[in-house]
């Protein structure tokens, strides 16, 4: 499935929630089919994004050293 | 006397004393016992080795530093003891009782009768009024806790680089959530200089980094080792974070006063982690379950789709006008077949009812019969007792004057006339001697003979 730009870039909270919500439209109202349709793949979406990112995942790990964020070194620490 | 014996008895009278071990012991243990300041004291010392042999006395030895002081403690009193505490390695401990000599070890020993954690004594004291002020303050009031980001993104860690403490924590992100990106802000975690790092650590960690929420961290330790989270400046900087705190220090059983000022406590350095992040399992079985709901609506809403397109299709076939015109074909077709079918049924129900007439109608004809036959009877009867000549069976006789005019009175005829008298059985002509009228009071006088006409002439049957 091909995600859109905008979904590639999202963290997994704010895909995971417009998900929700995605299901928690389409559950409760009638959109138009069109709009249903489009909701749908979206919701598709978001969902392979969301798998993708809990899969392939890798803890990233770093420090504050004086004001900056650095890569972990934990032999330095 | 010879010079050898003379020198014999000189060296025993000038050789200096030798003691027995035993007079040794026991002018050491006179020592001790005179020093009535070691003989009631509270010792304090982290303990180390600890063990309780099935004698069940207990032995330990409290340490500073590079001194030992070894101690024992009765049977009795270790029963008594533990019920509130018993000493274990690496804790600071407080022990009362008094030094004396273990003779058979050749050593001093400390023979504790009461034992405390050290947060009894004056530490714990401060430890207490500390907490109370801080309390008064605010700084531990429920309505200050934040929740916790469901998602974290950044999680920041303080605690040190080197410890056990973060390697449980990475370890559990990465099983649990590796989602997130860990910011470490290392720091002393014990010591004198330990809460100025942590403050340092965590202001740092709050400026630079900006996590969405961040784990204070570090492994068990004795009392003293958790010293540095008891300091009013870590409790009030834990406190002040801008991203909540989350607090995972020692063991279950501890309880430090960033505890308390944490927004959430987690017994270990591993439970903080686990506090902070979703687990990666329960996230997939979440989407699986949201893949499973779009699924099922989607599905739902074209099967509603397709049934309301071919709904649609029906209703607009039926409105088409070629349509219209088969329709109306068809019902008149219908109608056509309906029609002798309704006829054929009207006649079918007429003959039902004539059957049902027919069956009806002798009933009522035998009936009315019957009726008349017997009305017939009677009537014949009543017309038989009224016949002229049926009185004349009963010995009566009809009389009639000679131009057959029936006669009913005497005064009728005239004495020497003939008259006819008809009889039941033939008849007789008669002629009259004599008449007497009757007297024209009231009908046939009682006691006055009947004019028998006939009676002279006739005479009965």
């Amino acid at each position: 499935m091909t995600v859109p730009d905008d979904i590639a870039q999202m963290g997994f909270e704010q895909a995971l929630a417009e998900l929700e919500a995605i299901v928690q439209a389409l559950e409760s109202d009638e959109q138009p089919l069109e709009e249903a349709l489009r909701l749908f793949a979206r919701g598709q979406a978001l969902l392979a994004h969301c798998t993708r990112l809990l899969e392939e995942a890798e803890l990233q790990v770093r420090q504050v050293v004086g004001d900056e964020v650095l890569p972990w070194q934990p032999d330095e620490g | 006397m010879s010079d050898d014996l003379l020198r014999s008895l000189l060296d025993d009278f000038f050789q200096p004393p030798v003691w027995t071990v035993r007079e040794v012991t026991a002018y050491i243990q006179d020592l001790l016992r005179e020093a009535t300041d070691l003989q009631d004291v509270w010792v304090r010392g982290e303990v180390t080795a600890v063990s309780q042999p099935r004698s069940g006395h207990l032995y330990f030895t409290l340490k500073e530093g590079d001194a030992v002081l070894r101690c024992v403690m009765w049977r009795p009193r270790v029963q008594r003891q533990a019920r509130r505490f018993l000493p274990q390695t690496g804790q600071v401990i407080e022990a009362h009782g008094y030094v004396d000599v273990y003779p058979g070890g050749g050593t001093y020993q400390f023979y504790a009768d009461v034992l405390r954690p050290v947060g009894e004594g004056a530490e714990y004291a401060a430890f207490l009024r500390l907490k109370a002020r801080l309390e008064a303050e605010g700084l531990f009031a429920a309505e200050r806790k934040r929740p916790l980001p469901p998602y974290p993104r950044r999680i920041g860690v303080v605690t040190s680089a080197t410890g056990a403490a973060l390697r449980d924590i990475l370890n559990t992100l990465r099983r649990r959530y590796p989602l997130a990106e860990v910011v470490v802000a290392p720091s002393l975690v014990q010591g004198a200089d330990a809460p100025q790092a942590l403050v340092a650590a965590l202001e740092r960690l709050n400026r630079v980094a900006r996590p969405d929420v961040i784990i204070v961290a570090r492994g068990g330790g004795s009392a003293e080792d958790l010293a540095a989270f008891n300091a009013e400046a870590v409790v009030r900087a834990v406190a002040a974070s801008d991203a909540p705190v989350v607090t995972g220090v020692g063991h279950e059983t501890d309880f430090t006063l960033v505890d308390f000022a944490a927004d959430r406590r987690a017994a270990t350095p591993t439970a903080a982690a686990e506090l902070v992040t979703p687990h990666r399992d329960d996230l997939q079985r979440h989407l699986r379950s949201l893949a499973a709901r779009l699924q099922r609506r989607m599905e739902h809403r074209l099967v509603d789709a397709g049934l309301r397109v071919a709904r649609a299709e029906q209703a607009l076939a039926r409105h088409a006008p070629l349509a219209r015109l088969a329709a109306y074909r068809q019902r008149l077709n219908a109608a056509r077949r309906a029609l002798p079918r309704a006829l054929s049924q009207r006649l079918r129900w007429a003959q039902a009812r004539l059957a049902a007439w027919h069956t009806r109608l002798p009933q009522a004809v035998l009936q009315g019969l019957r009726w008349r036959r017997t009305r017939l009877q009677h009537l014949a009867t009543r017309l038989h007792a009224a016949h002229p000549l049926a009185p004349l069976q009963r010995g009566y006789a009809l009389l009639t004057d000679e131009q057959g005019r029936i006669v009913r009175a005497a005064r009728q005829v005239q004495p020497g006339q003939r008259i006819h008298a008809r009889l039941a059985q033939g008849q007789l002509t008669a002629r009259v001697e004599t008449v007497a009228d009757d007297p024209p009071a009231g009908p046939g006088g009682a006691g006055s003979p009947a004019p028998t006409p006939s009676a002279p002439e006739g005479g009965s049957p």
